[in-house]
């Protein structure tokens, strides 16, 4: 009992990370149906800026805020770049050039910075645990915990009750249709970008605190997991990616304490062979989105 | 108003619509008529900019508005109510009025909002509901209100009557005569020709991409043209 409690503290705190990457994914499909293969790419980016920054001597409590900046503004350097060029076009094209994108940001640090991992310090805290009863509480996952669900709320502020979350949620599921009432589509667009970007900022100060390093390919993990919780949760749901997230973190945890150590090394695998088996049972994911057609 | 001339939309190779030219005047209500894919609602979607025209020019109030995206469109005053009605299923009904109002100043969406309330009593019985669950006739009614929330000078109607109850017909085409009334300026396209024709000051049949007939109303029911425009001759 009290190992399942731990466990469950646990995959909370790492699926917390992944669903705010995946409401990241979520939302820019939601409005271009682009699945962001790039979406690590802003972790890539803000890794090496953390680097720097700790580098040069500053504190985390001044790289969490920059952090958060450097998303952002990748975000729409991205936008503004690539993908706002392929507006319009069909899915593949969209897909690819994400897929380019996420090529050519990694290209860019392993040729003009370094292929070899850059390791910077972490906070002190991150390690630290307090105990419960019997349980061994990570502070860094209550604090993931409690960051996510603020930036849950505000984001959730955001979509219900500001005009931009309405034109952004109409955008969403009429795109022509909410462009007829007058919402620009640049700006819903660059805004999608934007909040996205700092999504993934937020996860990305956690993502990086842990590692403590960065690398050319440090986009990777992070774009995987939030384009399988997005996946998971059924493309195009804002709630669906959240949710997506959360189970994804609460399986990888759950299997690696609960799988015999002689196949624990397998995770991974053994949690793409369950996603593959829920899309044959549930290929719309486990929300589903009733999209108005695109005429 | 709207001044249109010599307009041409492709679909890749395929003309839908060719060489069209018609006028709106203020306060004006114009019908578009004619069987089905015939070039109407490729016509309506080029004027509300979903479409870009190939050749030709659309004036709106003396501007040069060809080619124009359909969030600047509105801004000037031409809204267009969709074919199939495209209202938002998942946003509640007053979150689609909203949205319908996103350009006008923030002091002036409430006033209109309880404006639409009062004049679609079925819509105010509903406010907070999501849109889908509207029946067809309620959600067309929906789809006309959020295209006034944004206080259009030309409203554009890409079938309204389409796919409704007979008794559901007739309530669209009373707020249509309502609103002429009123004086608004409109450009409707129907499928029901002779009430169109009964309701619009003037109409223009479209048949096959091109438009083949101009007239008033009676002008157009004379006789047999009106059969022969939807039958060929």
């Amino acid at each position: 009992m009290a190992e399942l409690l731990q466990n469950l503290i646990d995959g909370l705190g790492r699926g917390s990370i992944y669903a705010l990457l995946a409401l990241g994914v979520a939302v820019i499909f939601g409005v271009m149906h682009l699945l962001n293969f790039a979406h690590g790419e802003l972790i890539t980016v803000s890794g090496y800026v953390a680097f720097w920054a700790l580098g040069a001597g500053w504190s985390w409590y001044l790289v969490v805020p920059l952090i958060v900046l450097v998303s952002v503004t990748t975000s729409l350097v991205i936008e503004r770049l690539a993908f706002s060029r392929v507006r319009g076009a069909d899915d593949f094209t969209l897909l690819l050039t994400s897929f380019g994108v996420h090529f050519v940001v990694s290209a860019i640090f392993l040729l003009y910075v370094s292929a070899s991992v850059k390791t910077f310090s972490r906070p002190g805290w991150v390690t630290d645990t307090f105990a419960v009863g019997s349980l061994r509480i990570e502070v860094f996952d209550t604090v993931v915990i409690g960051v996510t669900v603020l930036a849950l709320i505000g984001t959730s502020v955001l979509l219900q009750r500001t005009m931009f979350g309405l034109a952004l949620r109409a955008a969403a599921a009429d795109f022509d249709t909410a462009r007829l009432m007058g919402v620009r589509s640049d700006s819903v667009i660059r805004g999608a970008f934007a909040l996205s970007g700092a999504l993934a900022g937020i996860a990305g100060i956690f993502w990086l605190m842990r590692a403590g390093a960065t690398q050319p390919t440090a986009g990777v993990n992070p774009m995987l997991k939030g384009v399988l919780a997005a996946l998971i949760g059924g493309l195009g749901s804002l709630r669906g990616a959240v949710l997506g997230g959360l189970v994804l973190g609460m399986a990888e945890v759950l299997l690696r304490s609960r799988l015999p150590d002689s196949v624990a090394s397998l995770t991974e695998g053994v949690v793409f062979l369950l996603i593959a088996l829920l899309f044959i049972f549930r290929p719309q994911g486990l929300v589903a989105v009733a999209h108005a057609e695109r005429v | 108003m709207l001044q249109v001339s010599g307009l041409t939309t492709r679909y890749g190779e395929i003309s839908a619509l060719r060489n069209a030219s018609l006028h709106v005047g203020s306060g004006e209500v114009v019908g578009l008529i004619g069987p089905n894919g015939a070039g109407k609602s490729t016509l309506l979607n080029s004027l509300a900019g979903l479409l870009e025209p190939s050749e030709g020019t659309v004036t709106f109030d003396g501007e040069d508005v060809t080619g124009n995206s359909p969030e600047r469109l509105l801004r000037m005053g031409l809204a267009l109510v969709p074919e199939h009605r495209r209202i938002f299923a998942d946003l509640s009904v007053e979150e689609n009025l909203r949205i319908g109002g996103i350009t006008v100043p923030a002091g002036r969406r409430q006033p209109l909002l309880d404006e639409m309330a009062e004049q679609f009593p079925v819509l105010r019985d509903k406010w907070t509901m999501s849109a889908g669950y509207l029946s067809g006739g309620e959600a067309q009614q929906l789809a006309i209100a959020r295209a006034l929330m944004s206080e259009p000078r030309l409203l554009m109607m890409d079938e309204p009557s389409l796919g409704l109850a007979p008794v559901m017909v007739d309530v669209v085409f009373e707020l249509i005569a309502s609103l002429r009334d009123r004086g608004r300026t409109m450009l409707v396209v129907e499928q029901n020709a002779t009430r169109m024709l009964d309701m619009a000051d003037r109409a223009y049949v479209v048949r096959s991409g091109a438009i083949v007939a101009e007239g008033t109303g009676a002008e157009l029911r004379d006789g047999d043209r009106l059969f022969e425009t939807f039958l060929g001759n």
